[in-house]
């Protein structure tokens, strides 16, 4: 039987790399003047497979081996940047304010799962 | 220096920082057309030095902020203008022109409201989000 924890786990852990994201992304941003700053990013889609367990070695047995990278921080990588700045700053507010309205957008999707869930589960309480 | 845990340390510091240039912008354009009886008395045109402060020092986390370390002088040469009856003329009849360009100015200035209204924008988003997380289950 599934506990309610595991009913809601996916949603909370989306809605935990959101908020990274989101933090790295708003870094991303307050250092668009800086110079030789380096533009980073969370690899969301990477990052929610390993919460899942769905990648593609999955250990379905107790006898496999755990492959999935321990360090969250392993998968941050660097933005290539499309035209290079003289400065060496690769952060182009576009692309940034792209990725961020995106990744609050989905942010609010999360939690709007999170909350038919819990709505799901008050009903189911209550018995109405 | 304190640590940089969230986006109102993120944001909020780089809108101070954003600020300091601001301000620097506006004394180069207050101080655009002051003329001085010699090169040394000359203004000239101050810019912000901006440098990223990290969360953790092994830049793990991807997490930070900037910051105005330093606000330096430029080295560009005052104009000199040959006014003899200017009263702060020197004995061989010059006064010296602030070294600011006001054209840059300007643009510098349109920059950095820009990249101040980015932060509260990132700041005012991620709010609203924080506050609907808050109210979560209700």
């Amino acid at each position: 039987m599934k506990s309610i924890g595991d009913h809601l786990n996916f949603h909370a852990s989306a809605l935990q790399l959101r908020s990274r994201r989101n933090d790295i992304l708003a870094s991303n941003i307050a250092n668009a003047a800086t110079p030789n700053f380096k533009a980073r990013d969370l690899n969301y889609d990477h990052q929610i497979r390993q919460v899942d367990g769905i990648g593609p070695l999955k250990a379905t047995d107790s006898k496999h081996f755990n492959v999935a990278v321990k360090n969250p921080h392993q998968t941050l990588f660097y933005r290539q940047p499309i035209n290079p700045s003289l400065d060496g700053n690769t952060v182009e507010l576009s692309v940034e304010q792209l990725e961020f309205s995106e990744n609050s957008l989905r942010y609010q999707t999360s939690l709007e799962f999170l909350n038919n869930r819990i709505a799901g589960l008050m009903s189911a309480i209550r018995g109405e | 220096m304190a640590d940089i845990n969230n986006v109102f340390d993120i944001s909020g510091r780089a809108m101070a920082a954003q600020l300091v240039r601001l301000n620097t912008i506006a004394s180069n354009l207050a101080n655009a057309g002051n003329l001085a009886s010699s090169e040394d008395e000359a203004y000239r045109s101050l810019k912000p030095v901006f440098e990223t402060k990290y969360a953790d020092e092994v830049r793990k986390n991807g997490i930070a902020t900037a910051q105005a370390v330093d606000i330096v002088e430029t080295n560009r040469l005052p104009e000199k203008l040959y006014l003899p009856d200017h009263p702060s003329a020197d004995d061989n009849g010059f006064v010296y022109s602030a070294a600011v360009n006001i054209e840059e100015e300007y643009v510098e200035m349109m920059e950095a409201s820009r990249q101040y209204q980015n932060n509260v924008e990132v700041i005012t988003t991620l709010r609203t989000l924080m506050m609907r997380t808050i109210s979560m289950g209700k």
